[in-house]
């Protein structure tokens, strides 16, 4: 072993013994371990933003191209659900945020209990959404599987106006693509989120989280927050198309 | 600035008692370790076997090609090979090449790490990549895609019949164990350097990865989102590349080559990494303008972001942002040059010495400023309506791939053997490996430019009998770049057992890699290192051997 080079760092050279057990092997401090995780979550949303981003580049050159067939797509879509999901995932952000607040005031039982209502909210905005694929189904609104631009061509219910010539009338199938797409992902994100969540909770009940080492419930909140964020964009991009006119 | 070191004697060196090879046993001591350097070993067996199942590929596509006709194979057949090919190279050879093997060896000791940021998340990516390598043999052995490795749609969505879909999934999982790759280089780079292991302090392989990691996090969920849509769109029928639906198939293009021209920078950045350290090595002086390097691959992956409509320009996109996008284009050439220019200018009055990495070095120089001039050519507006869709891009994307990256890669693992293995390889042999590469590698593609330039058009079985002398003297070439690769292979596997024992330094060099032994303990270091010294300092490493030799007398 050269020693020259490897010069002696006599704090660290044999306190491992000193660290509390969460930290692992190849950190020197619990603080380095925290703001490393931390850096990597941040970093891993960058590359979930460049993942959507191709979507909504996608979005915003055919709502160029295809403007009126986008607006009588838009109007298919009930606001009504989109507005109460909309309210349901930032209740389900603000009580993830307070079960990051437990783990930090290391209390298990609010701990346990905000990642349940989180859980519970993400369901429900879950169950909201199918129920909007179910009608768009039924419309035969579905791109691929079961479309008709009937509804585009000849007006619908509640807008007799939305009488596009038949070609545009057949761009609303890029409108759908990409709602579907668009809310797929996120969707698909939801239930990834849902389902660590569950993990996280039977680890919380084990008494993880609440000793001083929530890096996990930190990160995760982080993530459920980004997914939130995607909605936010999501909604007025495909619900509220021309509302303001 | 330049001393002569000689190289010391290795016949007193021993193998180290305890190294992260035999600090345990067993196959599930490999399959589920979080030290970097066993996945590091894991990665390099697997893409050596998918270098050898893509190289069969382009042997059986030189070998199609000796005659103008058809006669070998079926031009469907030809089809689903070039693709199978170029899949399999791209994506389980040339993006994990150096960044996963070499890279993830070294960049955790280069920085004074124990272990990159996040060990599982390492093991995870090498079995995502297994698991995309899996499925791209599942779709290999299931029939084949003959989509080209690019899925341009709407063939891929609408015209083929192939396994269009296990293919994508394949690049898909393969892609993410990329992103995982570069993020925790960042991470790493960012959070794990020593103490005194300042930013100018790290050495220029570290830099290269950390440019390469930039475009690995930002480009690769970009393809990922554009092979979703090609996905959902061939299974379920959504219409975002179809213009019947209102969707555009040029948008599939945009976003693939999004991601796949940032790709080759992805691919040929840790190669110019290795290339640093190896010129700085074998002539014992400081890498010149270590700052203007270091920046200059940044520069060449924030650039690399902004050129990728090159690929387009005979596809009906406005001349306007041709006429951008090709200034852009050439404007890459820039760093690329700093670079070149600033090893020439290190082996100025350097104490040059022809070890075999050193000579890999030397073939990456030539070979990639020919691919990259050539690159030039492609990027004006005017030359790339003749030369596009012909041999000439063939063969310029190998010399920037084979010529370059794969001289570096092979100029890599020479020169970290030692420190990998403990041992040696066969210094004569690797010699005529590595110029029988050089000879080999200029036969086969040279002819190419030539070939192409006269109008020889790429992805064909059959072509007019008057090309067929350029393709013959490049199918002879390809047997002989075979045999390049196939010695290394077996000298090195050689080496493991009979190998002289190489000791921790074998080439002098100041790395802080090269101040432990080889091969490595488990957790690197004995002793958190302190870092006091520049980058490629050959001064330092002469006293610190000169005061070794007194404590020791």
């Amino acid at each position: 072993m050269d020693s020259q080079a490897i010069a002696t760092h006599p704090e660290h050279a044999h306190g491992e013994h000193e660290h509390p057990p969460y930290l692992r092997h190849h950190f020197a401090t619990v603080e380095q371990q925290r703001e490393t995780a931390s850096f990597g979550m941040w970093l891993f949303l960058l590359t979930e933003i460049m993942f959507f981003g191709g979507m909504f580049a996608a979005y915003l050159i055919y709502r160029n191209w295809y403007y009126p067939a986008f607006v009588a797509g838009s109007h298919q879509l009930s606001i009504l659900l989109g507005t109460v999901n909309t309210a349901v995932l930032i209740c389900s952000s603000f009580t993830m945020a307070m079960g990051v607040y437990s783990a930090e005031m290391k209390r298990k039982g609010a701990l346990v209990m905000w990642l349940l209502l989180t859980i519970l909210l993400g369901t429900v905005f879950l169950g909201i959404k199918a129920d909007e694929y179910h009608e768009k189904w039924e419309k035969h609104h579905v791109p691929g599987l079961n479309f008709s631009a009937n509804d585009f061509v000849n007006g619908s219910k509640g807008y007799p106006d939305d009488k596009l010539a038949p070609d545009m009338a057949q761009k609303s199938q890029v409108y759908f693509s990409l709602y579907f797409a668009m809310t797929g992902m996120h969707a698909l994100h939801m239930i990834i989120g849902i389902s660590i969540l569950i993990v996280l909770v039977i680890r919380a009940r084990q008494g993880a989280y609440t000793e001083g080492h929530m890096t996990t419930i930190e990160n995760f909140g982080l993530y459920w927050h980004f997914v939130d964020i995607v909605w936010i964009f999501l909604f007025p991009l495909l619900y509220l198309i021309s509302r303001h006119q | 600035m330049s001393t002569i070191v000689s190289l010391p004697d290795q016949q007193t060196a021993t193998l180290p008692k305890r190294s992260y090879l035999n600090s345990e046993y067993g196959l599930k001591s490999w399959l589920l370790t979080g030290d970097h350097k066993r996945i590091a070993i894991l990665y390099l067996i697997s893409i050596t076997f998918f270098f050898f199942i893509g190289g069969a590929m382009a042997g059986l596509i030189r070998l199609e090609l000796l005659t103008p006709q058809t006669d070998l194979m079926a031009a469907d057949t030809y089809n689903k090979l070039f693709t199978m090919h170029g899949i399999i190279m791209i994506f389980l050879f040339l993006v994990p090449s150096v960044p996963a093997t070499i890279g993830n060896f070294l960049i955790p000791i280069m920085v004074g790490a124990k272990d990159l940021a996040f060990p599982k998340i390492n093991l995870l990516s090498w079995y995502l990549y297994i698991i995309g390598g899996t499925l791209t043999l599942a779709a290999l052995i299931s029939g084949g895609v003959d989509t080209g490795w690019t899925f341009t749609t709407p063939l891929s969505t609408h015209y083929l019949n192939t396994h269009v879909i296990t293919a994508g999934l394949a690049i898909f999982v393969a892609g993410f164990s990329s992103i995982f790759t570069g993020l925790n280089f960042i991470v790493t780079i960012h959070r794990m350097r020593a103490p005194g292991m300042t930013w100018f302090r790290l050495p220029l392989f570290v830099w290269s990865h950390y440019a390469a990691s930039i475009l690995m996090v930002l480009g690769t969920p970009v393809l990922a989102i554009a092979l979703v849509l090609v996905l959902l769109e061939r299974t379920i029928g959504i219409g975002v590349f179809d213009p019947a639906k209102g969707g555009d198939p040029l948008l599939f293009q945009h976003l693939f080559w999004f991601y796949s021209h940032p790709a080759v920078y992805i691919m040929i950045l840790p190669g110019m990494g290795v290339i640093s350290e190896v010129i700085s090595t074998f002539s014992r002086k400081r890498v010149f303008g270590y700052t203007a390097v270091a920046f200059s691959s940044v520069a060449i992956a924030v650039f690399g972001f902004f050129v990728w409509e090159h690929h387009m320009f005979v596809m009906g996109v406005s001349n306007y942002s041709a006429l951008v996008f090709s200034l852009l284009t050439m404007l890459v050439a820039v760093p690329s040059a700093i670079k070149i220019f600033n090893w020439s200018a290190t082996l100025y009055k350097g104490s040059i010495t022809f070890e075999t990495p050193m000579l890999y070095a030397f073939g990456f120089i030539g070979l990639f400023t020919i691919g990259g001039l050539t690159g030039v050519f492609l990027g004006s507006l005017g030359m790339d309506i003749h030369l596009t869709e012909t041999y000439f891009i063939v063969a310029h994307f190998h010399f920037v791939m084979v010529g370059g990256m794969l001289m570096a890669f092979l100029s890599g693992v020479h020169f970290w053997w030692p420190k990998m293995t403990g041992r040696m390889y066969p210094e004569g042999l690797s010699k005529l490996a590595a110029l029988v590469t050089f000879i080999g590698f200029i036969l086969t593609f040279f002819p190419q430019f030539i070939v192409g330039y006269l109008g020889m058009p790429r992805r064909y079985a059959a072509y007019p009998p008057e090309f067929q002398v350029l393709n013959v003297l490049s199918t002879a070439g390809a047997s002989v770049l075979g045999v390049g690769y196939l010695l290394p292979m077996l000298y090195l596997t050689w080496s493991l057992k009979y190998g002289k024992i190489a000791g921790a330094n074998p080439w002098q060099a100041t790395g802080l890699e090269w101040q432990i032994q080889s091969p490595p303990l488990t957790e690197n270091f004995l002793e958190t290192p302190i870092v006091d010294y520049e980058a490629y300092d050959y001064e330092w490493l002469a006293n610190k051997t000169k005061n070794e030799v007194t404590t020791v007398g």
